[in-house]
């Protein structure tokens, strides 16, 4: 194959051969290269198939703005990422790439036949064929979509890399690091500011390195930037970073970067993170990221040769590749002619310049006719030709402002450009404004939001001496705005090839306009028709336009397109631009792996796991676990050979049999003291505790200022001042800051303190009628008879010799007590008990188990019976009211209208006809279920389990007006069948004379 | 991410501290069965929403605390002022430079 390398030219190191595979074919590029610029330098232009239309695409640009050489690249197991653009991706050792949207091959697509069917997907297509019948859907319109829809194909391993992320602080940082960025860093770095210097690129210098010719002080652009950067190196308050995509823009000069650090390795270290996402505050941001070139819009502006001139002066130089020997070039700016005399001298033939413009600066057209290079102004081009390689390009007079006769040019390459557009992607995060301006036909910056300063091309200033001279005022203003006194530096130069041009719509055709493939969105395949069709068919916004044709929604967030979009959208409408407006930009700049903003939180550190002093005994006796909340909690403990419904009803009979053990110190915990305590309490929960006396506990409900049930849970009184408080595991930090709101900013004038002590505690269960048998040994101090120590007392003592807070309550319905002891001690008390508790047969038991038991004795679990819109009625909980209370929260929410109107759910218990059936949580609930679809739901099944105590299933529900359904059979429809169930009023299915508690 | 000042703690503070709490100075009646119905449902229910200045509440919830009050342009989501709670609102022209 014919090598489109020039020996000795560009940043490339020709003396390291690089050796890489494309669809599996070898291929050799050079140590500097990216893919496209070793593709390229193969004379490979073919890089990609189009998102819709399948139509062999070649690479545009030299830059993250790439829309279609979009390549799936892989390095070893775990390790492949979609759509890597080839412009970006440095060239490594071993570097495997493969093709996209192309089947069975890039060069042959069966995909294809969609560009024939292009009427078929124009504008709006997605929306159309949505509203059509639905037989033509399936058979038609949905095969040929997922045949189309995509870019690339989703990784399907585990990702085997590691990111890493870090946070930063810096007087000033600086975004884009081409002259007017390194201008500003010079000016902010030697003012002593501390600096951050990033750029995308693998190497820094921006448009320096495309323009060699140019003198700066004296020197060469590549020897001053040599001596720059090495000035900059030698700032201990300068970082400069590179493969650093700062991504998105955020509030108050928070700038988020995204670094890539191992992709280019032939071979990464071990443990290396791939990427590192930095979360920058700077006190001002230099934005310097300069502009996007624009194609031009004409008629096969897509086919593979066509490419953007400045992207063939940057493989020129950078890279020492001609993209073509016999280039033509078309453009509605002088900056295209520099890179046609650039490929001349450097041994190319182009064909012809084509300019749109009328008249062009004469210096130019002298200087192409001394390079034998043939010039046509003031014309037109209006298609091109060649299968996956232009081959041609049409050009046509203009005669009275309209296409006259086309002349076709032979050409290898086609060198597009349609000028330039500021790129103001991060300053349009930030809110900032963009102006029109209607001499330069762009948008600039306008209003500013944040302390921001923009520089260079991306203000619309053109050429290296304008950005160097911009950035260094940037750069000072900068670093005097974050405390240190700058000047800004002063810089002579010359050989600049400063230039203009014109902003255009799609170029004048003598075709038929309706047939012209005129491309604006490369990777979405819109074309100029699809936004005059936009137009027509009445989308009048540009945000309208814009998802109507779906241009600029791809990966590329229209860099190249929505200029050329908006100059369309807004001829067809009859309006200025400025009057039409641009679409919103949003983060991330670039698309930015999942990876990167995942971090470390992944796997094992995807979130913090809360474990219980005794949760290492659990684990060392095989219980299997359960995450609630951030606990994860014993779930059940089985035994070799059991399954876990086995496991679950032998610790159901254990613990009613004799004696079961259970952790329970994930219950939250609240210390309530002070000596407005049992005012504060009063008022908080629902029940009254002005009589509650010290020793003794009560149930506590909690509710919403609107009258819903919040939280739960026993609450003892330990002193007149001091309440022991205890909420569901899920909600502590709720109930907490519920707490101390309203203590704070209600009652400021109460005096009490709260204070969490979930984790303060270890709390041990033991539930069953040898509970006091086994444990009373342990309390010398406390007789722990029935008369004595009655059912909801509590007392500090000592237990096993550790002091302890005991409770005796029961979740189980049986004999019970729970046992606090300073968390440290939770594991030696729980061995000690479970060690004595041997001659009780005592049973060690899980979640499952405690909830089967508390759903035998008709205890709710709020968040599982509840769901944030039963009342205290609702759940049955009434008794819990202290009906004389004169307030406490959520009680004038009681009466409300609709809290006491018929219709509400409540909860009921639900026994299934058949006793072996155990129904599903979370089951609808129907009257009948041979009616009509769709069903009047009555309501849902909340808990439901086998019940060993009672041979049968139980199960809870909240039913509409449920309570007055006592007796009735419901029905639950399954997939496989509908259900019947009858409603019990009472929930409480086991010893509803509470014998056993109160043993 | 947002810098939040706290009055309390005088730091002014990444948001990931602290936690929002709705909107500012809807007191608790003193005594909600004097309330009507419509009354009571305009104090759980209905609040201001605006497009522009909102008085707000937030907690420093993973530092001190305490619940404070802040002004906040919700367009442009910058805070304009904080204070402690049961401080008067601020001046609102005053906080936006409109003061003569
Ligand atoms: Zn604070």
């Amino acid at each position: 194959m014919t090598s489109y390398r020039l020996p000795n030219r560009g940043r490339v190191d020709h003396a390291r051969p690089v050796k890489f595979t494309v669809d599996g074919k070898s291929y050799q590029g050079l140590a500097g290269d990216t893919l496209a610029s070793a593709l390229l330098a193969n004379g490979v232009h073919l890089m990609g198939r189009s998102f819709k239309y399948h139509r062999p695409r070649g690479v545009v640009s030299a830059g993250s703005d790439e829309p279609n050489a979009l390549f799936g690249t892989r390095r070893g197991p775990g390790r492949f990422e979609p759509n890597t653009r080839a412009t970006l991706q440095e060239l490594r050792a071993g570097l495997e790439a493969t093709s996209q949207n192309r089947w069975p091959s890039l060069a042959f697509d069966m995909g294809a036949i969609n560009d024939n069917l292009g009427s078929l997907f124009s504008a709006g297509f997605y929306y159309k064929t949505f509203m059509w019948p639905r037989a033509f859907w399936d058979r038609v319109y949905e095969p040929v979509i997922r045949n189309a829809a995509g870019l690339g194909v989703s990784p399907t391993e585990h990702d085997a890399d590691t990111y890493a992320s870090r946070f930063a602080h810096t007087d000033v940082l600086i975004v884009g690091s081409g002259p007017a960025g390194l201008a500003a860093a010079l000016a902010a770095g030697r003012a002593g500011a501390s600096v951050m210097l990033v750029d995308e690129n693998a190497e820094p210098g921006g448009t320096l390195l495309s323009e060699p010719s140019v003198v700066i002080d004296g020197k060469p652009a590549w020897d001053w930037l040599a001596q720059a950067l090495a000035e900059l190196a030698g700032l201990p308050n300068v970082t400069v970073m590179t493969r650093t995509t700062a991504i998105g823009y955020y509030h108050q000069n928070l700038v988020g970067l995204c670094q890539r650090l191992t992709d280019h390795l032939d071979t990464p270290p071990e443990g290396a993170p791939r990427e590192r996402m930095w979360k920058v505050r700077a006190k001002e941001v230099v934005l310097a990221q300069g502009a996007l070139e624009k194609p031009l819009v004409f008629d096969g502006n897509d086919r593979p040769g066509v490419i953007l001139a400045g992207a063939a002066q940057t493989y020129l130089h950078r890279y020492g590749v001609k993209v073509g020997d016999r280039p033509a070039i078309v453009t509605a700016h002088d900056s295209a002619w520099y890179a046609a005399f650039d490929l001349a001298e450097a041994g190319a033939k182009p064909a012809v310049i084509v300019d749109v413009r009328a008249s062009v600066d004469p210096a130019l057209t002298d200087r192409a006719r001394a390079l034998g290079i043939e010039t046509l102004t003031g014309r037109t081009v209006t298609g091109t030709s060649g299968r996956l390689r232009v081959k041609s390009l049409r050009v046509n007079r203009m005669e009275n402002g309209k296409a006259g006769a086309p002349r076709d040019v032979a050409c290898d390459a086609v060198l597009m450009c349609g000028g330039w557009t500021p790129c103001l992607h991060l300053f349009s995060h930030t809110q900032g404004k963009l102006a029109w301006n209607e001499a330069a036909q762009c948008y600039l910056p306008g209003t500013k939001t944040e302390a921001v300063q923009i520089a260079g091309a991306g203000r619309g200033l053109w050429g290296i001496a304008a950005a160097l001279e911009d950035g260094a005022k940037a750069g000072a203003l900068a670093a005097k705005d974050a405390g240190s006194e700058a000047e800004a530096p002063a810089f002579t130069v010359s050989a600049d090839r400063i230039g203009s041009g014109v902003t255009l719509r799609e170029l004048p055709t003598d075709r038929d306009p309706g047939k012209a493939k005129a491309f604006i969105d490369f990777q979405n395949d819109v074309t100029a028709k699809d936004i005059r069709l936009a137009v027509r068919e009445g989308m009048r916004s540009i945000e309208h336009v814009k998802r109507y044709t779906t241009n600029g929604m791809a990966t590329d967030q229209g860099k190249m397109s929505n200029v050329n979009g908006l100059m369309i959208a807004a001829d067809a409408l009859g309006k200025a631009p400025p009057q039409v407006g641009l679409t919103t930009f949003r983060p991330p700049y670039s698309p930015t792996t999942f990876g990167a903003f995942a971090g470390y939180h992944k796997d094992a550190t995807f979130e913090v796991t809360r474990k219980t002093p005794i949760d290492p005994w659990a684990e060392a006796n095989g219980a299997v676990f359960e995450p609630v909340a951030l606990w994860r909690r014993a779930w059940y403990f089985p035994k070799p050979g059991e399954d876990m419904h086995a496991a679950v009803s032998r610790e159901c009979r254990g613990a009613r049999a004799s004696v079961g053990i259970f952790d329970a110190s994930t219950l939250g915990k609240i210390e309530v003291v002070g000596p407005d305590a049992v005012t504060f309490m009063e008022r908080m929960y629902t029940n009254p505790w002005a009589k509650l006396g010290v020793g003794r506990c009560r149930y506590g409900l909690l509710l919403g200022e609107d009258g819903f049930i919040r939280d739960d849970g026993v609450i003892g009184r330990l002193a007149e001042d001091r309440f022991h408080v205890t909420t569901t595991t899920g909600g502590a930090a709720r109930v907490l800051n519920m707490m101390e709101d309203y203590l704070q900013t209600e009652w400021p004038d109460l005096q009490v303190w709260l204070t969490s002590t979930t984790e303060q505690w270890a709390t041990i269960a033991l539930q069953g009628p040898n509970a006091r048998l086994l444990l009373a040994p342990f309390v010398p101090d406390v007789d722990l008879s029935a008369e004595a120590f009655p059912h909801m007392a509590v007392i500090e003592t000592t237990v096993a010799g550790f002091p302890a807070r005991l409770f005796r309550v029961s979740f189980t319905g049986e004999l019970g007590f729970e046992i606090n002891v300073p968390a440290r001690h939770g594991r030696a008390l729980w061995e000690t008990l479970f060690e004595a508790g041997k001659a009780y047969d005592i049973t060690p038991y899980g979640t499952e188990a405690m909830h089967v038991m508390r759903a035998e004795k008709g205890y709710i679990i709020v968040g599982q019976d509840t769901d944030g819109t039963l009342t205290p009625d609702d759940a049955n909980l009434n008794w819990a009211i202290g009906k004389a209370k004169p307030d406490f929260v959520g009680k004038r929410s009681l009466t409300r209208p609709d809290m006491v109107a018929k219709g509400r759910k409540q909860l009921v218990g639900l026994l299934t006809d058949d006793p072996k059936v155990v129904l599903e949580e979370g089951a609808q609930i129907v009257a009948d279920p041979s009616q009509p679809r769709p069903m009047t739901m009555l309501g849902h099944v909340t808990s439901s389990y086998w019940s060993d105590a009672l041979g049968r299933s139980i199960a809870m529900a909240v039913v509409v007006d449920g309570r007055d359904r006592d007796g009735e059979t419901l029905h639950v429809p399954m997939p496989d069948g509908s259900i019947p169930a009858k409603v019990v009023k009472g929930t409480v299915f086991l010893d509803p004379e509470n014998s056993r508690l109160s043993a | 991410m947002l810098l939040i000042h706290c009055p309390y703690c005088d730091e002014t503070l990444p948001e990931l501290e602290f936690a929002y709490a709705g909107e500012a100075h809807i007191a608790r009646p003193a005594d909600p069965s004097k309330l009507s119905d419509e009354e009571w449902r305009d104090f759980l229910f209905i609040r201001t929403n605006p497009k522009g200045v909102h008085f707000e509440r937030w907690r420093h919830i993973n530092g001190c605390g305490r619940f404070f009050n802040a002004v906040r342009e919700t367009v442009g989501d910058k805070f304009l002022s904080t204070y402690e709670a049961g401080e008067p609102r601020p001046d609102v022209a005053t906080l936006t430079g409109e003061a003569k």
